[in-house]
């Protein structure tokens, strides 16, 4: 353990939602620069704890704590944690007709450069980078004119989510299951998009079902999400035995496996 | 989520000011001699009068309509007074200098400057002060162009025979009970006449204050497009924020001769009333145009004020391959019940009509389409297509959607769609997520809902549109 300040600090994490509770004990810390991959059962709680992390209505934190730059995450509004640079791509992204995704990510990035105090960036200026940031992902720039993921394929929204993520430039993104539902060539491009803003001020929590994501983002971390807490973590490779032995063996009471492939 | 939505329509509305203006107001009441007072201090020919009068005699035996889907008190209507008008106006100003600083301040505040200099370029404005027009600016360029803009009373004066000839020749006298009554009692408004062939060079419009407490404000518009020409025409309206409710019932009547276009678009934000509902502008107004051969008529209206709410812009498609067109958007929160629509009567052959309508619901408001499609029995190869959108924010509100379709020709083709959605919570957990406030996140999705609607909009206008529903959303959301 380096001695580096953690940009994100889990403990002993207890939520709920609608009463029953899904994050059962969770703890993680994640140091700038770091990408930790959360690998798990469907129904373990990865997209929940996303949901919780990024302050979704709903989700209620019964005890532990949270702290993003040291600063506690829990007691955030969830655009303020948008602005503090949390930045969730979601495994379903939801569509908003009529609002073009050129005049929403607009209003995006000027809504967290207002809140650091900086003037509202030009159309020109934006424009330009989200044609290039379309580039990166492989979108034709004429889905910047689209209503936000309206009638985009599966596979669309998912690289639409990563746009996002290039032109908001958090501090910490959480990709749940980005990876699912692509081709490989659609998964190399999610890959390079995120390898390209890997740095030493940026960390991710990559929630995936799949080994071979992991084969292109290579994790510095992986973990087992069971039951709403971390049962095993490790380096690459046990994304590999993973791969091979399924879940089972690290859950205590046998639960139902649906990992594929 | 639905308290935060409530919190974010829990708004200011912002054009809630009072003027300082003395005014000569009438006692309230409405009988004969109150008629030909109004006809007197406009200086009235007599078969203007005549006109009133019978109009009056007509309305006495009507019935107020209940068949809208809006509750309010009955309206009074001995409480009210029929005409108002500030004390400066009464030796009538000849030029801006002239007029009381007050009362251009008040439109300036309201965001609409009269100083032409300081106007939006290309824009002509009438600006009506409850019974009275306070100025007409670009007058003389347009004058040039042959082009009549001037308040109606004044018209009644000038172009007596345009006025005898057109007016109550779209929407007659006792078409209905609020029309009858405006014929009887209106102050003024606006008239519009575009020579043939003549494309209007500027945009006109009027801009509609009520100020004084306990008045109604009963305005005429007349716009006369002769064959061949073009005019795109604006409303806007607001009004003091008062205890009292107030009424205003409009008369708005469009010809549309052989080949010739109008575009008419209302962006009305008359006070709402506050969130109990106390308050508000009753707003009972008819307004019709009928299209001659090949001629088009296009509605678009962004509603957001009045606390009542009862409109229906219409379109008698009478020559061969007339075009109607109505978009909508009417947004509703509080207390407040629109019961809005319109109706499209297709008479020749060939017409085409399309309407578009987006009702947003809010708080605890009651919103409601009401539209009707006739296909008259000559109205051979006629279209109508129909898209009803409502959208409901919070669980208290209520959308409602009312088509009636009446076809005598089958060789007619109506298509009609309706959707209802609200506003999710995956929606504004999206926005939020990217930083976005919940009222910034709903009012983008409110406008996104609209978008059809808003592009119909003069450029100008669309972008003020879009900033009203960002006011009125204010505070809908916590
Ligand atoms: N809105 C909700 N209401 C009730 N239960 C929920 C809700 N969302 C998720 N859950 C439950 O929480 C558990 C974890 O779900 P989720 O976080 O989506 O798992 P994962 O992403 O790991 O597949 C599941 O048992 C799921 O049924
Ligand atoms: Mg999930």
């Amino acid at each position: 353990m380096s001695n580096t300040k953690s940009l994100l600090t889990i403990k002993d994490l207890y939520a709920s939602v609608e009463e029953k509770q899904i994050i059962k004990g969770l703890d993680l810390d994640i140091k700038p620069g770091e990408v930790h991959a959360i690998m798990g059962p469907n129904g373990a709680g990865k997209s929940t704890l996303g949901y919780v992390l990024s302050g979704r209505d709903g989700y209620s934190v019964d005890s532990g704590s949270v702290t993003l730059d040291g600063e506690d995450l829990l007691e955030m509004e969830t655009e303020d944690r948008a602005r503090a640079g949390l930045f969730l791509a979601f495994q379903y992204p939801v569509e908003i007709p009529g609002v073009s995704n050129l005049e929403f990510l607009k209003a995006s990035v000027d809504a967290q450069r207002q809140a650091r105090g900086e003037d509202a960036i030009t159309s020109a200026d934006f424009l330009k980078e989200a044609k290039a940031a379309c580039k990166q992902v492989n979108l034709p720039v004429a889905f910047l004119k689209r209503g936000v993921n309206e009638g985009f394929s599966g596979g669309e929204k998912k690289r639409n989510e990563l746009m996002q993520m290039l032109l908001l430039k958090p501090k910490l993104c959480i990709l749940d299951e980005t990876d699912s539902g692509l081709d490989i060539d659609a998964l190399q491009i999610v890959a390079e998009g995120v390898n390209s803003q890997r740095s030493a001020d940026r960390s991710f929590i990559v929630v995936t079902h799949y080994q071979r994501l992991l084969d292109y983002i290579k994790p510095d971390f992986v973990h087992v999400l069971s039951d709403g807490k971390i049962v095993k973590s490790g380096d690459a490779s046990l994304a590999l035995e993973l791969e091979a032995q399924g879940y089972a063996w690290l859950q205590k009471e046998p639960v139902e496996d649906e990992l594929e492939g | 989520m639905t308290e935060q939505i409530d919190k974010a329509l829990a708004r200011e509305y912002e054009a809630g000011f009072v003027s300082d203006i003395e005014s000569e107001t009438f006692e309230p009441g409405l009988n004969e001699n109150i008629i030909q007072r109004i006809s007197a201090m406009k200086g009235e020919p007599e078969w203007m009068l005549e006109w009133r009068l019978s109009a009056f005699r007509e309305w006495l035996a009507m019935e107020e309509p209940e068949w809208a889907l809006v509750d309010y008190a009955k309206i009074d209507f001995q409480s009210i007074s029929y005409y108002s008008a500030p004390k400066s106006m009464k030796d009538k100003p000849k030029s801006l200098d002239e007029v009381d600083p007050e009362l251009l301040r008040t439109y300036e505040k309201l965001g609409i400057p009269l100083i032409e200099q300081q106007m939006l370029a290309g824009i002509a404005v009438d600006a009506v002060f409850d019974s009275v027009s306070v100025v007409t600016t670009f007058r003389e360029k347009l004058e040039e162009a042959g082009v009549i803009f001037c308040p109606i009373s004044e018209a009644v004066h000038k172009y007596p025979d345009l006025v005898k000839k057109y007016i109550g020749s779209v929407v007659p006298k006792k078409d209905n009970y609020y029309a009858a009554l405006n014929c009887a009692v209106f102050t003024d408004g606006s008239f519009v006449y575009i020579p043939k062939g003549t494309r209007c060079p500027m945009e006109l419009s009027t801009y509609f204050r009520i100020n004084e407490q306990n008045t109604g404000q009963f305005e005429r518009t007349l716009i006369i497009a002769d064959e061949g020409s073009h005019v795109s025409y604006l409303e806007g309206c607001t009004a003091p924020q008062r205890d009292e409710n107030q009424l205003h019932a409009a008369v708005v009547e469009l010809v549309a001769l052989d080949n010739a276009e109008i575009k008419y678009s209302t962006v009305q934000n008359w006070y709402p009333g506050d969130e109990n509902g106390k308050g508000g502008i009753y707003n009972f107004v008819t307004k019709r145009g009928i299209c001659h051969t090949n001629a088009k008529i296009s509605w678009t209206q962004v509603e957001t004020g009045s606390s009542v709410t009862w409109k229906y812009p219409s379109c008698i498609l009478k020559g061969d391959n007339s075009v109607g067109e109505f978009y909508s958007v009417a947004l509703t929160r509080g207390r407040q019940q629109a019961d809005t629509g319109t109706k499209m009567i297709h008479i020749g052959k060939n017409t085409k009509s399309t309407i578009i309508s987006k009702g947003i619901s809010a708080g605890r408001s009651n919103n409601s389409y009401r539209g009707l499609v006739r296909m008259n029995p000559g109205a051979e190869g006629a279209r109508n297509f129909t898209q009803c959108d409502s959208l409901l924010i919070g669980d208290q509100c209520g959308a409602h959607t009312f088509p009636y379709v009446e076809s005598r020709n089958p060789s007619a083709i109506i298509e009609h769609e309706a959707t209802t959605s609200k506003v999710s919570d995956e929606q504004m957990f999206l926005c939020r997520q990217r930083g976005l406030d919940p009222e910034k996140a709903v009012s983008m999705i409110v406008n996104g809902f609209c978008k059809e609607v808003f592009k119909e909009l003069p450029m100008e206008f669309a972008v003020e549109a879009g900033k009203l529903l960002e006011i009125s959303l204010e505070g809908s959301v916590g």
